[in-house]
């Protein structure tokens, strides 16, 4: 006779997601038959074979089965709970071993090779971030809203991602900034998302329109956010004002600067009688070199301590973040350029002009994408068919199988199977979040909303760049993506939820 | 904690993401079409097939330019790999030092070559091409190309033919859309004139290849491949015998003979000295630099491309318009005493003969006085008001023989020539301030007069004719290939047809008179041909007199009409008349039974007198 609060073990089996299982399992087998059919031959080997990646791959996809049943029925559920911070700091030793131990591959140290296994400790790193972030924003009393709690989980994120920049993975790093969703979903204030946007958007703009059009930017988005929070139409018609002004003025100083220069003889001769002796000098032509730029800045500052007035009277602590924020922003649009040309290595610069649109390089740097768009794109509605694809038969694509895996599907399913795909992340993602949510324990929320944060950026990032909407970022897309390391870690981190789960639903 | 709908936003934000990924894939897949047609370039090769060029053969259907293949050695450099280069060497016949010297040449090179093969070793001989092939799986990247180039079975022609080579970029702009780069074509005579005739068209097949420039397998199995058209053959005019034995005959001499059939204006040879071996027009890019740097300007086509003083072979033309105009007669005498005197103390010179003398005996004999006085009579002709307006008849009567503008032949990059008119002389001397005094070397085909050894073979031609000719051309037409109708139509002088009779005779009697009797032709004499010419010693500012001859022959219904003119060769019976005459026996008789002569006139060496600089 069972326990009492215990389901009977039928209906333990009966709890898994299996609607979450089966969507990994479908894209699993997507991706198996997508690196069978990337492989470059006419006369392709049997999708089993071992001497081609989709026969390795199908050995990968039986051990991370057999790694996903070792979790949901052998492993108990509890072991997640109690251990995180030793896993976590083992991961962060091998983090910082691999460094010193890993061969050199394209520029980074991040994999140990053992006989024929590589492996890379940044996979596993998500795990073991992800149980350890749950762990402590599980535990009572914790709150972000509290500066002291927000930087110990600013600090469990940002000590591995710090770690794998040093193992010049930045790519991998980047999801780490993915856990901000995370902490956003805790509690987090949401102008903290709307201030890394800020940041995002003010960094490309500057790139591609310029500092003066990334200030405008910035004074019109303060704008706004403070109409938004006080009196609306008088704020919005004096700073909106301030901002169309601002929008209209190179234009117009353009226009006073062509007049300047087509008279300017003309000019001189009116405004300046030459004494006997002197030739005739253009001192009007001082009017050229000042730039836009400086005008718009100069009536921004002799703005501010008016603003600062206002702001002490009246006690606005939002208009006077707004001026703070104003601030770092124009000093992030000034260093911009010079983060970008100074603190980022020359690859990802180029890969960063690349996707801007500032510079074309086919050949170059920009050969991948050009490429991978190309395979996308020739798709069309329905694709090539099955083998039937050129660009990704015949090699055109670089790393075909592993971080462009998406252009298998792109030019051989076409818009339909990429459709597909991307909905069956959506669902996966969603589905997630919604058992996430419909848990009572907060470590297994929040360690299912790490799982989703994960997938979501992979997807974003690696889907985006092989469409060009992202820059060049080495990262495979789960479960898809050929390779050993990455199908298990990603196994690992959705079978631990879908135990923890199912751990849950033991109680109910 | 509840999430305060937090999950919610999260979902919008992910639906958005989600739609961001999937407008851009829409955009690149649907909505537009580059990516597609990048991908058919990227994965597509187009390999040319080309035709075979056209042949071109003589009159009689001997093949004059053929084709053969020719083997090249290939390599590619990205292909190379450890390899026995002595080995390699022994195989190709060359030093092992040349092939290291070519691969680290192709090394310095590897960024612009690429994937690409390039030549190493042009036309080698067919049995290295066949050891190589036999040998070359040692070699990876290397690889043999068969290729055709032209053929030449008879040295006859060089200048005419033309050669043929890859086409530059100026080329491919001039010509848009019909060349590509590695692209062959005729870039002088007549593969050049009949470029569009004898390439025939390029075909192609198309292939799937991979990243790495291999190909894979055809493009539809072959369905969307289109196969090359071979070029038309050209029958030209020519006899390739009589061109080779006129090129033998002008060996070491500078000049040009230029042999026309009068009853159809076709060129029966057309040659110019020094020419351009067909051996080396065969392999023209090694040569080229060897021909352009000779100071005798081989390239330069002398019968069509260089202008000289007719000499007196032009007296036939002012005794022809002096007939027409009716201010000479056949019985007109005049007087010679060592040539015409004129002004105070002017004289032009004449050689000794008889005097006085009759139309027929002036033109045996080559009389000057004759002609100043017969130009005299044609510029002081009362019915024109002035000099010059005499002059501008004269004018239009020499230029209605095809004089002074180009004959419209369909050789390429031919020259005018050019003939007074009163403008030339009233822009020297001043209106008025000229008469027929000053003008008078103009009687005897010197001053202001320049034609072409064409010009001079076609003059004979109309003469062979009484009155008309033929414009003078080199392709027949053939199946395939027309000629201009204007090559078919008779172009008539404005002298009457009676004229030419008369005048004919003196041409008979200067071959004909035996020695002796003051003939200056005699020694273009052959027997049982009734050879009519007129012999021409045209003065050069450079040197020694160049020698000119006309002739036809047989008199009445004339098979062929010639012009020779060779530059410092004296007097006109000394080169130009036994050379012409030679070529005459030749074409009518096929034999030459005037050994000595012909022995004589090959190994005369006149270069030494001709200035270069």
């Amino acid at each position: 006779m069972p326990r009492e609060g215990v389901i009977p073990e039928r209906r333990l089996r009966q709890s898994i997601d299996w609607a979450l299982v089966g969507t990994y399992l479908l894209l699993v087998f997507i991706g198996w038959v997508s690196i069978y059919a990337s492989i470059h031959s006419t006369n392709p080997p049997s999708i089993f074979s071992w001497t081609a990646r989709s026969g390795k791959q199908f050995v990968w996809m039986l051990t991370a089965f057999g790694l996903a049943g070792l979790i949901l029925y052998v492993i108990p559920p509890k072991l997640w709970e109690a251990f995180p911070i030793p896993l976590y700091a083992i991961v962060l030793g091998l983090l910082v071993l691999v460094i010193f131990v890993s061969k050199d591959v394209k520029g980074s140290h991040s994999w140990f090779e053992l006989g024929p296994v590589k492996f890379q400790p940044a996979e596993l790193s998500k795990i073991t971030t992800s149980l350890l972030l749950a762990f402590f924003l599980s535990r009572q009393g914790i709150k972000l809203t509290r500066l002291k709690d927000f930087v110990l989980a600013a600090l469990i994120i940002a000590v591995p991602m710090l770690v794998i920049v040093g193992e010049s993975e930045t790519g991998s790093a980047l999801v780490y900034a993915g856990f901000i969703f995370v902490l956003y979903r805790e509690g987090l204030s949401g102008w903290w998302l709307g201030l890394i946007g800020l940041v995002i958007v003010l960094f490309i703009s500057t790139l591609v329109l310029g500092s003066y059009w990334a200030i405008v930017l910035l004074l019109g988005v303060l704008v706004l956010c403070n109409a938004f929070f006080g009196d609306f139409w008088r704020r919005l018609a004096l700073g909106g004002g301030f901002v169309v002004l601002m929008a209209l003025l190179p234009s117009a100083w353009e226009w006073v600067c062509n007049a300047v220069q087509a008279h300017m003889d003309w000019i001189s001769a009116v405004t300046w009688v030459p004494e006997p002796g002197e030739t005739q000098h253009y001192y009007w032509s001082f009017l050229l070199k000042i730039k836009p730029v400086y005008i718009l800045l100069a009536l921004s500052f002799m703005a501010l301590p008016f603003l600062g007035v206002y702001v002490y009277r009246k006690r606005d602590a939002f208009l006077g973040i707004t001026l703070l924020v104003f601030l770092a922003g124009v000093l992030l649009v000034f260093s911009a350029d010079y983060i970008f040309q100074d603190v980022l290595q020359p690859h990802q610069r180029g890969r960063i002009e690349v996707l801007l649109g500032l510079k074309e390089d086919l050949s170059g740097v920009g050969y991948n994408v050009n490429q991978s768009k190309i395979a996308i794109g020739s798709g069309g509605l329905f694709g090539k068919g099955f083998l039937q694809g050129t660009q990704t038969t015949f090699g055109f694509v670089p790393e075909q199988s592993t971080d462009f895996i998406f252009c298998t599907v792109g030019e051989e399913w076409g818009f339909v199977g990429c459709l597909i795909v991307i909905l069956l992340y959506v669902f996966l993602i969603v589905r997630i979040i919604l058992d996430a949510e419909s848990c009572r324990g907060k470590f297994t929320r929040i360690y299912g909303y790490c799982v989703a944060a994960c997938i979501f950026m992979h997807l974003f990032i690696n889907v985006g760049m092989t469409v060009g909407l992202m820059p060049v970022i080495g990262i495979p897309l789960p479960f898809l993506s050929y390779g050993g390391s990455s199908l298990w870690a990603f196994t690992v981190l959705l079978f631990i939820f879908l135990a923890l789960y199912r751990d849950e639903k033991k109680y109910f | 904690m509840s999430s305060d709908g937090r999950h919610i936003r999260l979902f919008i934000g992910l639906g958005i993401a989600a739609l961001l990924l999937l407008g851009k894939i829409f955009s690149i897949q649907i909505l537009q079409n580059r990516y597609k047609e990048d991908a058919e370039r990227n994965s597509t090769i187009y390999e040319t097939i080309y035709p075979t060029r056209g042949v071109i053969y003589d009159r009689n259907g001997r093949i004059l330019v053929g084709n053969k293949v020719a083997y090249d050695i290939l390599v590619s450099p990205r292909e190379v790999q450890a390899f026995d280069t002595v080995a390699l060497a022994t195989v190709l016949g060359v030093e092992p030092s040349f092939i290291r010297a070519r691969l680290q040449e192709y090394n310095r090179r590897r960024a612009s070559i690429g994937f690409q093969s390039v030549t190493m070793l042009r036309t080698v001989p067919a049995e290295t091409y066949m050891r190589f092939d036999e040998v070359k799986y040692r070699f990876p990247g290397f690889k043999g190309q068969v290729r055709g180039i032209r053929d030449y079975p008879v040295n006859a022609g060089g200048n005419l033919l033309g050669y043929v080579s890859e086409v530059n970029q100026a080329y491919i702009d001039s010509h848009p859309g019909e060349y590509r780069s590695g692209d062959y074509a005729g870039m002088t005579g007549i593969e050049a004139a009949r470029e569009v005739d004898l390439r025939g068209e390029k075909g192609y097949h198309i292939y799937l290849r991979n990243s790495r420039n291999q190909i894979e397998q055809p493009y539809k199995d072959g369905a969307e491949d289109k196969e090359a058209i071979p070029g038309h053959d050209i029958v030209t005019t020519i006899d390739a015998e009589l061109q080779q034995y006129g090129q033998e005959l002008m060996r070491n001499k500078v000049g040009s003979i230029v042999a026309i059939e009068p009853s159809t204006g076709e060129i029966l040879a057309l040659v110019s000295s020094p020419g351009i071996d067909v051996e080396q027009l065969a392999d023209i890019g090694k040569h080229y630099n060897e021909i352009v740097s000779n100071p005798y300007k081989p390239m330069y086509n002398r019968a069509v491309q260089a202008s000289y003083p007719p000499g007196s072979v032009f007296k036939l033309v002012n005794g022809l318009i002096g007939l027409q105009e009716g201010v000479l007669q056949p019985s007109y005498t005049y007087p010679c005493s060592q040539g015409y005197h004129f002004g105070s103390g002017h004289k032009l010179g004449c050689h000794a003969h008889k005097s006085p003398i009759n139309m027929e005996e002036s033109i045996m004999m080559s009389c000057n006085a004759y002609y100043c006085y017969v130009l005299k009579n044609i510029l002081d002709n009362k019915k024109y008001a002035n000099v010059a307006e005499a002059l501008d008849a004269w004018h239009e009567y020499v230029e209605s023989f095809g004089f002074g503008r180009k004959l419209g032949s369909d050789f390429p990059a031919e020259l005018a020539g050019s003939i007074p008119t009163s403008k030339t002389y009233n822009k020297a001397y001043g209106r008025g301030r000229w008469n027929s005094t000053t003008v008078i070397s103009l009687s005897i085909g010197q001053g202001e007069i320049l034609a072409t050894p064409m010009h001079l073979a076609n003059l004979c031609a109309t003469i062979a004719n009484r009155g008309h000719y033929y414009i003078p051309h080199i392709v027949k037409a053939s199946e395939g290939v027309e000629i201009d109708s204007r090559f078919t139509e008779r172009q008539y002088t404005k002298v009457d047809t009676v004229h030419f009779t008369k005048l004919i005779r003196g041409m008979w009697r200067a071959v004909n008179s035996g020695a002796g009797m003051g003939g200056t032709a005699w020694v273009a004499h052959i027997d049982s041909l009734d050879v009519c010419g007129k012999t021409g010693t045209a003065q050069n500012p450079r040197g020694a007199d160049n020698s000119v001859f006309i002739c036809f022959a047989p008199m009445d219904n004339p098979k062929i009409a010639i012009a020779a003119y060779v530059e410092n060769g004296g007097f006109g019976a000394t080169y130009a008349a036994p050379i012409a005459s030679l070529m005459v026996e030749k074409y009518l008789k096929g034999t030459v039974k005037r050994q000595s002569l012909e022995e004589q006139m090959k190994s005369r060496d006149l270069m030494s007198r001709v200035k270069t600089d």
